[in-house]
This record gives C-alpha cells, sequence and structure tokens, in this order.
C-alpha cells in the first residue's frame, strides 16, 4: 500500500460512463437519427455510422441474434467507456455516453464472453487527441489484460484466505495469506488510481487515519500472526476483503491506463519495493514481504516487457540496462526462495537487505526513464 | 548552480568568481589545485565563500586547498563487476564532477522540456555558489582485490604496496558498516547543500555499477591548511592541529603529502593516501571532566590553545613541560621522528544515540605520501599511550589510495590506474 495516493493512473477517467439509463427505460426516441444504431447479431455487430460528433453519444442497441449479448464501448487500450450487459435476443437497449475526439471501437459480444465482435468508430471535434502509435495501444491492451488476469485470479485465493479465516483455522489462514495478495501486488497502481479500493484493503495501522476503521489484509495478518487469535470481527472483515476485492475486479477495465502511465506504474511498484518491502515495514507480523517483493517486480517487469518493442527501439542503452537490472534482482530474490515461497523476512540480515535494496535501485534508477523513452521519437 | 545552457544571473556572478580563482591557481607553486589559498580565505566568513575551485591540476583538490567548511565524505562499493562499465562510470563521475565543481548542474540540468523523466540533476544546488566545492576521488585496497581475493577489474598487481590493510590498533571498535570501501569521494564545500548535492547526484549516476556503503557529514572544519588564519575548535573545545601541513608549502607538501614519481606505482605518481578514521567523543564525560585534566590531556591551556608553559598558541612547545601521555606531547612531529601528516578533519554529530548520548566526534581525514610513515606508526603510538583514548573511541576506519588531479577535459578519475 502506499502512503499517498498520487498515481499517474489518473483516478477515474473523464471519459467514463454515463449508463445513466436503466435497463427498463427504453425510450420511444431510440431511433433518433442523431443515434449510432448497433444491430447485435450472434455473427455481426452492424453500425449505422462509424463517425460521430465528440460529446454526448448515443448507442441504439437491437439485438437479432439469439443469444444474450452485450455491447461495450472501447478507448484505445481497451478502456471500458461505457457497456450494457444482459441483452436479450429480440430486444432493444440505449446506450449514453460522453466521448472525447479520438478512436473508439464498439463491440458486441454475443454470449457475453470474449473479445467480441469489433467496429472502429471515431469521434470528430475540436482537440483530437494526436493518434498514438498502435504498438502502444496494443501494449495498453494487453497490460489491461494482464491486470483484469491477475484480479480474476486473485479472487478464488482471497477466498480460501477468508474461509479459512472463517473457520478459525489459523494455520490454514496464514498459509493462504501471503499468495492471495500476489495478483494485487503485481497490478498495484492500477488498484491505487480507483482511490477508495486500496485503502479498505491494504491499509496498514500507522496509515490509517483518524476515525478510520482498519480493514483489509493487514488488520487479518494482525490477529494471525500478533494476537494469534482469530475473532468473529475477524469473520466480518474477511467476508469485507472479498467484498472490497470484488469491486476491484469489476472496475479494472475502466481504469484509465497509458503508456506512461504503465511506465510510471513500472517505477512506482519499484518504489514500493524500496519503501516498505525492503525495510520489512509491508508485512511486520507476517514477514512474507520477499512475496510482496517478487509481485511488486513481476508487475514492473510485465509493463517494461509490454513498452518494449517501443521504448527499446527509442532507447536500446535503457533497454539492455533494464533487461540486466531486472535479471539482477530476480537473481538476489532466487537466493530466499522455499518450497513455492520465500524465506521469512526476518531471517534477512541487515547486510543482505542492503544488497536487495542496492539491487532495487539499480533498477528503478532506469526504470524512472522508461516513461520518457515511451514518449520520445 | 544553473544549467549549463541556460546561464543565469547568478552563474554570470559565479563566472567571476571562477575565473579569478582559476588565476590564482595558476599563480600557485606547481599548479596546484590550492585555489584562492593566497587570499587567507579562513579569515573571510563563509558566506563570502562563492569562488570555483578549479577542477584540473597536477594535483587533485580538495587537499591543499584551503579546508572548507563543511564535508560529505561516501565510500562506495561498486556492484558491477564489468571493467568497462566501471571505467564508463569513472568518466561519468569526472564529468559531473568537473560540472558540479564549476557551480553548473549535471547533465541537462535540473529542469528540462521532457517532463515525462526524473531531471538529470537533482535541483538543490540550484542558485548556489560555487561554495568552493571540491571533489577529491580515491580507491581503496578492495578495489585491486575483494574480500573473497577476486581480481575483479584486472588491476590486482597495480595495488600500491603502501595501500595495505590498516592493522588494528588496541581500544579500535570498528564497525564494518561504517569502514572501508572500494571507492571514495569527499566533498568540501562552504555550503552543506552544496557538498550533500554533489555527493547525492554521483550516487545516483552510479546506481547499478555502485552503491554507497557508508557516508558521512562534518560540519565544522577541525584542522586549517591556512597557517595565518584560526586554528578550529574541536568537539573538546580544544585547538587542535596547529602545525598542520600548509596549502602553499609546496616542499612540505612534496615531503609528505604528495606521492613521489619514483615511490612508485607510476599511476599514483602526483597522488597521495588517505586515511578516513570516524572517532566517537564520549561527550558527557569529557564534559565533566576538570579543566586541569583536559588541559592536562591535550598539553595545551583551553582559552588560547598555547603549549604547556607558553603563552601563544604558535609558541614552539616544550613537549617536557606536557605529562608523557599528553596528546600534543604524542603527537608531535618532534615526538615520532619528523613525521607530518596533513590533517582535513571535521566535526561531526549525528544527533544523538538510542541512550540520549549526543554521537558526536572527529572524522579524522589525514592525506600523506605513504602509511607506513605516517597515520600507521603515529596511531600506534597513540592508541597505546595517549591521555585522550579515555574520551575517545575509533568506530571507523577506511585507507584509500588518491590519484593524481585530473589533467584536462579528456582526462578522468582514475585513468592512469585503467589504462
Amino acid at each position: 500500500m502506499r502512503a499517498a495516493r498520487t498515481s499517474l493512473v489518473a483516478a477515474i477517467s473523464a471519459l467514463t460512463t454515463v449508463t445513466a439509463v436503466a435497463g427498463c427505460a427504453e425510450k420511444s426516441d431510440a431511433k433518433d437519427s442523431d443515434a449510432v444504431q448497433v444491430t447485435a447479431s450472434d455473427s455481426a455487430c452492424k453500425v449505422s455510422k462509424t463517425s460521430f460528433p465528440a460529446g454526448h453519444v448515443k448507442l441504439a442497441v437491437e439485438n437479432k441474434g439469439a443469444k444474450v449479448t452485450e455491447v461495450y464501448v472501447y478507448a484505445p487500450g481497451d478502456r471500458i467507456v461505457t457497456e450494457r450487459e444482459n441483452i436479450g435476443p429480440g430486444t432493444k437497449a440505449v446506450i449514453n455516453a460522453e466521448v472525447k475526439s479520438g478512436s473508439y471501437e464498439i463491440a458486441c459480444k454475443p454470449g457475453m464472453k470474449g473479445h467480441g465482435i469489433r467496429q472502429k468508430v471515431s469521434a470528430t471535434g475540436k482537440g483530437a487527441a494526436a493518434e498514438r502509435d498502435p504498438r502502444l495501444d496494443k501494449a495498453v491492451a494487453a497490460y489491461r489484460a494482464y491486470a483484469q488476469k491477475q484480479a480474476d485470479e486473485t479472487l478464488p485465493k482471497a477466498q480460501a484466505f477468508a474461509d479459512a479465516v472463517k473457520k478459525d483455522d489459523l494455520a490454514a489462514a496464514k498459509k493462504a495469506y501471503a499468495p492471495s495478495r500476489v495478483g494485487w501486488e503485481r497490478t498495484e497502481p492500477v488498484a491505487e488510481s480507483f482511490g477508495d479500493i486500496d485503502p479498505k484493503v491494504d491499509v496498514r495501522e500507522d496509515g490509517l487515519e483518524k476515525g478510520q476503521k482498519w480493514t483489509g489484509w493487514h488488520r487479518l495478518e494482525k490477529s494471525l500472526w500478533q494476537t494469534k487469535k482469530i475473532t468473529k470481527a475477524d469473520h466480518d472483515l474477511a467476508d469485507q476483503l472479498i467484498k472490497d476485492l470484488k469491486d476491484w475486479q469489476k472496475r479494472v477495465g475502466t481504469a484509465e491506463i497509458t503508456p506512461t502511465s504503465m511506465a510510471n506504474g513500472a517505477k512506482e511498484l519499484l518504489d514500493e519495493v524500496q519503501t516498505g518491502k525492503v525495510t520489512g515495514e509491508e508485512e511486520r507480523y507476517s514477514h512474507t514481504d520477499l512475496v510482496d517483493f517478487e509481485g511488486n517486480v513481476e508487475g514492473a517487469r510485465t509493463s517494461y516487457q509490454l513498452l518494449k518493442p517501443v521504448a527499446g527501439k527509442n532507447d536500446p542503452a535503457l533497454a539492455k540496462d533494464l533487461d540486466k537490472q531486472f535479471a539482477a534482482v530476480e537473481k538476489q530474490l532466487d537466493q530466499y526462495r522455499e518450497g513455492d515461497g520465500f524465506v521469512s523476512y526476518d531471517t534477512v540480515s541487515e547486510g543482505k537487505r542492503k544488497e536487495l535494496s542496492d539491487a532495487v535501485n539499480a533498477l528503478a534508477e532506469p526504470l524512472s526513464k522508461l516513461a520518457a523513452a515511451v514518449v520520445s521519437k | 548552480m544553473t544549467d549549463a545552457s541556460s546561464a543565469s544571473h547568478s552563474r554570470r556572478a559565479l563566472i567571476g568568481w571562477g575565473g579569478a580563482g582559476l588565476a590564482l591557481g595558476a599563480a600557485a607553486a606547481g599548479g596546484t589545485a590550492a585555489a584562492l589559498t593566497g587570499t587567507g580565505d579562513d579569515a573571510r566568513p563563509a558566506g563570502d565563500g562563492g569562488g570555483a575551485v578549479p577542477f584540473h591540476g597536477a594535483h587533485q583538490a580538495g587537499i591543499a586547498t584551503a579546508v572548507q567548511d563543511r564535508l560529505h565524505f561516501a565510500a562506495f562499493d561498486v556492484t558491477t563487476d564489468d571493467r568497462a562499465e566501471l571505467i564508463d562510470l569513472l568518466k561519468e563521475w569526472t564529468k559531473a564532477a568537473a560540472r558540479m565543481t564549476q557551480g553548473h548542474a549535471v547533465g541537462d540540468g535540473a529542469v528540462s522540456d521532457l517532463v515525462e523523466a526524473p531531471p538529470d540533476d537533482t535541483g538543490e544546488a540550484l542558485g548556489l555558489k560555487p561554495s568552493r566545492l571540491t571533489l577529491t576521488f580515491g580507491v581503496g585496497p578492495t578495489l585491486f582485490k575483494n574480500k573473497k581475493g577476486k581480481d575483479r577489474f584486472g588491476i590486482a598487481e597495480r595495488r600500491p604496496e603502501a595501500l595495505i590493510d590498516l592493522p588494528v590498533f588496541p581500544g579500535d571498535d570498528l564497525d564494518a558498516a561504517r569502514s572501508d570501501g572500494d571507492l571514495c569521494v569527499q566533498a568540501c564545500a562552504d555550503d552543506p547543500q552544496v557538498a550533500v548535492h554533489a555527493i547525492r547526484n554521483l550516487a545516483r549516476i552510479g546506481m547499478g555499477k555502485v552503491a554507497v556503503r557508508w557516508s558521512q557529514l562534518g560540519f565544522g572544519k577541525t584542522s586549517s591548511t591556512t597557517p595565518d588564519a584560526q586554528t578550529p575548535r574541536n568537539m573538546m573545545g580544544f585547538k587542535d592541529g596547529t602545525r598542520n601541513i600548509s596549502g602553499t608549502d609546496a616542499a612540505a607538501l612534496a615531503k609528505h603529502v604528495w606521492v613521489g614519481e619514483k615511490a612508485g606505482p607510476a599511476w599514483l605518481a602526483g597522488g597521495s593516501y588517505l586515511v578516513a578514521r570516524r572517532i566517537r567523543m564520549h561527550i558527557e564525560t569529557w564534559d565533566r571532566t576538570s579543566l586541569k585534566e583536559q588541559e592536562d590531556v591535550f598539553g595545551r591551556d583551553k582559552g588560547e590553545g598555547a603549549p604547556y608553559g607558553k603563552q601563544h598558541e604558535r609558541d614552539t612547545p616544550n613537549l617536557k613541560a606536557m605529562l608523557p601521555d599528553a596528546h600534543v606531547r604524542l603527537a608531535h612531529p618532534d615526538s615520532n621522528g619528523g613525521i607530518r601528516i596533513l590533517r582535513r578533519g571535521y566535526s561531526f554529530t549525528d544527533g544523538t544515540d538510542g541512550l540520549g548520548r549526543l554521537d558526536a566526534g572527529l572524522f579524522f581525514l589525514a592525506y600523506q605520501h605513504d602509511v607506513r610513515e605516517g597515520f600507521v606508526p603515529l596511531q600506534r603510538r597513540l592508541a597505546r599511550t595517549d591521555a585522550l583514548n579515555e574520551y575517545i573511541q575509533h568506530v571507523g576506519s577506511a585507507l584509500f589510495a588518491i590519484p593524481p588531479g585530473v589533467r584536462d577535459a579528456d582526462d578522468w578519475w582514475g585513468r592512469a590506474l585503467f589504462t
């Protein structure tokens, strides 16, 4: 968790959704001539126009297929601008959105799954965003998929942790604790971009504001390792954790992710390691810091790998250095592997912690130049 | 300090200073880097120390240079095993050091058009004068062969004989985390922020190739290399180091400080050796020691600094008038076969320790042409019998070989060692 939530991943997109129209509120003006007609079937997704003025956009959807469908509007990098689920066969729906000028994709997803059948559209108007390198759009989309996967895979692990807590099974809860955090640690900058979730699930006792109730992983960590007793209140905390994590899982798709926010997010993950993990502050009771450490590094490396086709071309020396320093940090971590996890961090001496810290510095310094290498031509 | 690319008013002002420094430096005998020494700058207020000390010369600046008011000293471990990478770093460091000593920011400056990237320079010295910043570079024994006995850079055979592993002296309580180092940089300036900025930026440039092993701030010079100026007092309230080598005494420097052409190895000719010792003082017990005992311990009076039985600080001491274990008597060249070292230490106070005691003392820095004929015999004698030992303890220690000066813009720190 971060003390100050100033992530460069913007909190909530200015573009986000205005899906105020309820399912039953189909209006007769859905066929207004300025609406974009979207005709969905089980194998096609037709749009009446591929270009429309920026601002308020109305999509008039008709599902002519046999499957239940859903319709998404994606901004570059697969950021969800708006979506509507559960559009039954033979039914209509209206979707409203506010869009800035730029490129978008409208996707119909028959059966409500998968990548969808997509149509490229554009919103026209003043102040059009500069065309972005399509390789970077691809990187952002792949990163979003990665972040989503982390959230999706975290939920069952967190559920196993919560279940153990609720069964008062101290040993099983301790075992499930660190693995339940990995997906979160890998993509923390995205989670933090929502502002309200991080303080609920990942706050440490010293990070609480006055009057703030302490919830989340670290509160349970304290019960498991410090007081060594699971209380009734902990059962509720376990439920709350799952609820908050589901909220995170649902919102990953709407996070505004850009190539620079990916690059800076990678650097922020290393900042997390340097300020929280190397010092042993993050997991002060469980001493599972090295698990988080690895999660942070993996997340940073994923961002970097996805940006490398562009960054490596703009600044080959930087890419070479980053490859080397990522490998060096991983080599450092390898020393501490034990079973499918890591040794307890309280067994790592001051001198060895400095070696970890030096390796993190060696990686974080060039990593801080990644964003510039992504934007420069 | 400003970007080179955008000279501002403050920089124009300091160019004047730099120019003056250069002229004086050139006038100094042998082209020593002791710019401004002729002005006896010690007598001037610190705020007047805006000038730039020339970076290039036969000897590195920061040795004979009139002692500045503040210190940030850093020892580094070399973390790369790649010789070419180390050499590249030394070149990059040299370039940055040359710029900073002349009052310029490093790289593209502290503010650039590339807002997505962190600036090259950290920025806290923007608008400050060069403040007579000197950056003095050295190499430790472990650079030649690390503690596992490995010659990582193919230079083991170039290790100078005099770059010994310092012996353990009685009473030492050395903390490994505050001792030794593969490389060192001594940053001295009249403005502490300028000295700290220099070390911070060199450390940042070095990340991935070197890591700071330990560093020490010093706030008050304890010796002066300008004999006509006031001798500063140490944390015990005494004047110490009255008979230091003067930065303008070319003969004494040649005899006691610079490594001679024939002394070997060739790459070190014109260089020196630096002993750094963190000497913790037991401040609280010293403070409750009677004035009589304090003066007995040093062999001087506290007020004037005069040797026992004399009137003035610079009167020739009568060593026999002092107690046999008095500090001045034991440390004096006459008691040590004429041994002289150039002391350039600073007082330090790193706040208080866990018991609320002042964590203070002397960060002893001494330059000499051969430690085997300088610090080692001196300290052997002092460690055994000095009355001061009751109130001090050596807690950190390092020895470095200090290469000769960087000749010009194409030269770099350690070039002769690596080529």
